[in-house]
């Protein structure tokens, strides 16, 4: 497998003349390896926000190092780098630059060169993907909180990057919004092995990931699968976690001395844990 | 009384005027404004009445929709047309009742400079009507092009102008809010001396500001990441197409300014 994303020893601080103030992260190593899904969680100030602005190169760290694609990131190769990672953020409004939704998504390839006809071609395809491609000339006041982000998707998809980054992309939506993004980013990973690093403190969004990463006061507190991360259960509610409905439902059940074998992450664990726990009596 | 105002709106269509590249309509519109001022007797202003009907025809407009449209402009224009009447004293003398004196030339001089407000006006809203605003900014980008040898930045200036464009709404939409919230804390925007529904403004605008501010930020940082970093090497994904259409309109200005040429006294 090929590694996406490192980070060495990474440390940056916002007031880096007053060496009293907290550090926003200190001390983060971790890597992305190819066709992963990993998410970063914590609750505000973790410094969740800021690894995503030095993986973009948005801030540069006051040591360690930022790897993509193997080069480290430097002031020289910050433009390549971005050109291999699509970003989208939190605020739907925000980050639409077109002024429509095909021209929001080829916004990205003409800061790129793209020739035109490439350009029609690959804006067709990414708004497949996120299916919107029935909204081409839609202008985005017309748009849904959950349609803007999936074009805010295809846009990062048109560029064709090796790694998507999702800082918080579903917390401003409501829950309708926040299924579809997710449903899209999960069907892109089956059918494209898309690599998906997001940042997040949505716990069904957590769960849907590979490996989590546990941010605490800017510092890794732990890292593993979402099992392995939520099995520390009330370390996570102490620090500011919460732990995911079906999770908490399945602790209840238990200490009601009903039978359940799983941990239960998700509603559908729960639900096939509950119809068949009377056959294991 | 906003939906009324059509200064600056645009009504998508198919008709001629609408399939125009907007370059050839600016040039159109730009060209046709120096070409008025030829008009100078009867004819030359008959000639300028019509073409413009002709033009506003091709554009599929309602006339009825254009002139409910532009009624302030129209105020403006008789409130010209009587200043010209009652302070321009040649020719001979064709009204008098009490102090009121018209003479012919008065009358002449209001009705041609009516007439060359009405038709400017109504030309340069029939390429607003028609044109989308994005279109329009493309359309500039282009032809301000050969500008940038003078350092003018056009390429920041059109971006300027289509996120202005693209933004309007979405802030609307904000201030409609703020302005509910503060509603809601018992502000009062409509009713009071026109004093105390100024300073009501205050807590409305403070909000939006801020706000339009933290947009801009994040549409920067947005932009940054997908990789803008001005307009050089950049590619168009929105394309203009020069038709002959578009040839024909430029040639009609030059077809009415030889005719113009030809009547004018």
């Amino acid at each position: 497998m090929h590694e996406i994303l490192s980070l060495n020893h990474v440390t940056f601080t916002y007031a880096p003349e007053e060496p009293t103030v907290k550090k926003a992260v200190e001390d983060v190593s971790f890597h992305v390896e190819e066709g992963e899904w990993i998410a970063i969680v914590g609750h505000n100030g973790s410094g969740k926000s800021t690894i995503a602005r030095l993986i973009s190169g948005l801030l540069f760290p006051q040591s360690g190092t930022v790897n993509v694609l193997g080069q480290t990131l430097s002031e020289e190769n910050l433009w390549e780098s971005r050109s291999q990672i699509g970003m989208v953020f939190q605020n739907p409004d925000n980050q639409f630059v077109g002024a429509t939704v095909q021209d929001d998504v080829a916004f990205a390839l003409e800061n790129n060169g793209v020739p035109y006809e490439d350009m029609v071609e690959r804006v067709h395809e990414a708004l497949k993907q996120v299916k919107m491609d029935d909204f081409l000339n839609h202008e985005p006041q017309h748009l849904s909180g959950g349609q803007k982000q999936r074009v805010a998707i295809a846009g990062a998809l048109a560029l064709r990057p090796r790694l998507l980054i999702l800082d918080e992309a579903t917390s401003m939506l409501d829950p309708q919004g926040r299924q579809e993004v997710l449903s899209v980013v999960r069907d892109l990973r089956e059918k494209t092995g898309l690599t998906v690093l997001s940042i997040t403190h949505d716990l069904e969004e957590a769960v849907m990931a590979d490996r989590l990463l546990f941010m605490n006061g800017g510092k890794k507190y732990a890292e593993g699968t979402p099992s392995e991360i939520f099995a520390l259960g009330d370390q996570l509610i102490e620090l500011g976690l919460d732990l995911p409905f079906a999770m908490k439902l399945t602790k209840l059940l238990q200490a009601e001395s009903v039978q359940l074998q799983g941990e239960n992450m998700t509603e559908e664990q729960l639900v096939n844990d509950l119809w068949t726990s009377n056959f294991k009596k | 009384m906003m939906d009324k105002m059509i200064f600056g709106r645009f009504i998508p269509g198919d008709s001629f005027v609408h399939r125009l590249d907007p370059r050839s309509k600016l040039i159109f519109v730009f060209a046709f404004i120096i070409v008025v001022f030829l008009a100078n007797n009867t004819p030359t202003y008959i000639v300028l009445l019509a073409f413009t009907l002709l033009v506003i025809l091709m554009s599929r407009i309602k006339l009825y929709f254009l002139i409910n449209g532009l009624k302030p402009i129209i105020i403006l224009m008789v409130f010209t047309f009587l200043l010209h009447i009652f302070f321009t004293k040649e020719g001979p003398l064709i009204f008098e009742w009490k102090f009121i004196h018209i003479y012919e030339q008065g009358l002449r001089q209001g009705i041609y400079i009516s007439i060359r407000f009405l038709v400017l006006v109504f030309v340069t809203s029939i390429l607003t009507l028609t044109t989308s605003p994005i279109s329009i900014t493309d359309g500039m980008e282009v032809l301000l092009g050969p500008l940038k040898k003078f350092k003018l930045p056009v390429h920041e200036l059109a971006l300027m102008m289509s996120i202005s464009l693209r933004f309007i709404p979405t802030l609307m939409d904000e201030t409609d809010k703020i302005m509910k919230a503060q509603m809601a804390r018992g502000s009062d925007i409509t009713t009071g001396p026109i004093k105390d529904r100024i300073k009501a403004v205050v807590p409305l605008l403070v909000p939006l500001f801020v706000s339009a501010f933290k947009r801009a930020e994040d549409l920067a940082t947005a932009m940054e990441v997908r990789g803008y970093r001005g307009g050089e090497g950049r590619t168009r994904y929105r394309q203009l197409k020069w038709s002959i259409e578009d040839t024909v309109a430029l040639l009609s200005i030059v077809v009415i300014t030889a005719i113009l040429v030809y009547l004018r006294s």
